[in-house]
């Protein structure tokens, strides 16, 4: 795992408590009172007419939909190995919860994919110190 | 109607020398060029521009390379619509006294990498949330919303591959089109195109294959903007803006409100037809961004000239020509003459197009476009988003 190829994030202050979220397999969401809960990370509601401070952190239940999808077949980090060559998938998935989000669909034939599928979060451990959110057929 | 119609117009507009490969030629020379043969084309030198926009470098960056000290800049800088948004703001800055003379630049080694900056912060939210996922650039960004509009609408490959063969035709006319048969031999991929040869073409990022996506090329493109009244003294005629829009809608593709709707693209789409006072049915030839096939179908979607979800067919309707040969909706002896210059498609994309749309625009206006010239040219919409479909610009310009 120490010599994992593909790009990581950095956490910001504000944005911690939901990487931290991730390192327990936990899919924490900010979540506004009035407004329900949001992504990505941000300390405030971003709902124009609220831009509520209070926020808490909720967490969600891992289900979604492919909100839509692509599949690609260049060479990226980490998909340029032999064990883990493209193609693949790179989907928005959209949470039971209503927010959507980037990730990565793990599915054995990237070409079944398809719009609106049902999907379920796969907390990926991709370092020591970052677990990526992914998701698989449900 | 709005204040800024027909108050400003484009005196000077060129590319650089060449297009394609310059690796020779750093980001800051390629502005540099593009200035120099738009002050040509105007008749004017460095020394008449007191005002500076430019995108992918900032204003000082360029101000002091070129050794001048505008009174007036902008480094607006949100991708290839950036350039719409400069033509904007420079109206509005010429009207309000800020500068008399408006240059507007851009340069790019965006196939060589000379002094190209590359990458952004692993804290932004880009960082955080998209590029852990084997983000690859705009093959794989761009493409998201397509497959989402697809299941909405029907819209198939077959469909945007019309595109890019429509595209290709126009290439095939203009001398300095990259993949046009000027310049590129078929055996290297130059010259006409079907659909199918598309479709055959190797897979990128579904649902993208090769030719559905533009090139990648070295270059740079300048543009001169200037009073109505002052527009009257230049050599050639003047293109005047009459109406302009813009719009930042969203910055992660995930994060795009509707996938199957460009918001920016409405956004900016009507500001620019309430100041010019026009609709769709008055424009004559548009200039689409086309960073990928999908681009310009949302375009002319969220534009106006076709109802949301009718792009697909609107595109792939072709007729035979006299010759038995085929007609492409939006290509030569069309009846939507498009991306005439053969496009980000297939006459050259640095990163940041919508230069080379709006230089397009201005010499189909001014009548200079040769064989690919389309008849009867008076009002030419030049549109583009920046990022993926993250913001909008889109400019409506006439000759007369
Ligand atoms: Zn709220």
């Amino acid at each position: 795992m120490a010599d994992y190829a593909g790009r990581l994030p950095v956490a910001t202050p504000e944005s911690q408590p939901y990487w931290d979220g991730l390192k327990e397999h936990k899919l924490m969401l900010p979540t506004c009172d009035d407004c329900g809960p949001h992504f990505y990370p941000r300390p405030f509601c971003p709902m124009p007419k609220c831009f509520n401070w209070d926020i808490k952190w909720t967490q969600a239940s891992g289900k979604g939909k492919v909100h839509t999808f692509v599949i690609s077949h260049q060479p990226i980090p980490p998909y340029n190995t032999e064990d883990n060559a493209p193609p693949y998938v790179i989907a928005v998935i959209e949470l039971e919860e209503g927010p959507r989000m980037m990730s990565n669909l793990i599915i054995d034939d990237p070409y079944s994919t398809t719009v609106d599928m049902d999907v379920e979060i796969v907390f990926d451990d991709v370092t020591d110190e970052v677990t990526l959110p992914k998701f698989k057929p449900a | 109607m709005d204040q800024i119609r027909h108050k400003v117009a484009i005196v000077g507009a060129a590319e650089t020398d060449d297009l394609g490969q310059l690796p020779h030629m750093s980001r800051l020379a390629l502005h540099a060029q593009a200035a120099k043969n738009a002050l040509d084309d105007a008749g004017m030198s460095l020394a008449d521009v007191d005002g500076l926009l430019c995108a992918g470098a900032i204003p000082n960056e360029v101000a002091e390379y070129l050794g001048i000290q505008p009174r007036y800049i902008d480094g607006t800088s949100v991708g290839g619509c950036s350039f719409m948004i400069h033509v904007r703001h420079a109206v509005a800055a010429i009207m309000a006294g800020y500068c008399d003379v408006a240059l507007i630049t851009h340069g790019e080694s965006g196939r060589s990498g000379v002094d190209a900056p590359r990458g952004g912060s692993a804290s932004s939210p880009g960082g955080q949330y998209e590029a852990p996922f084997a983000i690859g650039g705009a093959p794989t960004t761009f493409s998201i919303p397509v497959l989402r509009h697809f299941h909405e609408y029907g819209t198939t490959k077959e469909h945007l591959a019309h595109i890019a063969a429509a595209t290709r035709a126009w290439a095939n006319l203009n001398p300095m089109a990259m993949m046009g048969s000027h310049r590129r031999a078929p055996e290297r991929g130059g010259g006409p195109i079907t659909p199918q040869d598309v479709l055959n073409s190797r897979m990128i990022c579904y649902p993208f294959n090769l030719l559905d996506c533009c090139v990648v090329a070295d270059g740079g493109g300048a543009l001169v903007l200037v009073s109505e009244e002052r527009a009257k003294d230049f050599a050639k005629d003047p293109v005047y803006v009459l109406g302009a829009g813009e719009a930042a809608a969203h910055w992660m593709v995930s994060q795009m409100r509707d996938h199957t709707t460009a918001d920016g693209y409405r956004i900016a789409g009507e500001a620019a037809y309430k100041s010019a006072g026009l609709g769709p049915q008055d424009i004559d030839h548009c200039m689409f961004y086309d960073a990928f096939t999908f681009t310009p179908l949302m375009a002319a979607e969220d534009l106006g000239f076709v109802p949301k979800g009718e792009g697909g067919p609107f595109f792939a309707e072709t007729k035979t020509g006299p010759d038995g040969e085929v007609i492409y909706k939006s290509g030569p002896g069309g009846d939507f003459p498009m991306n005439t210059n053969g496009g980000g498609l297939s006459y050259c994309h640095t990163g940041m197009y919508g230069m080379f749309a709006i230089v397009e625009s201005v010499r189909q206006l001014r009548g200079e476009c040769g064989d690919r010239q389309v008849p009867d040219v008076n009002v030419s919409m030049a549109h583009g988003p920046g990022g993926m479909f993250a913001s909008a610009g889109t400019i409506i310009l006439s000759n007369a």
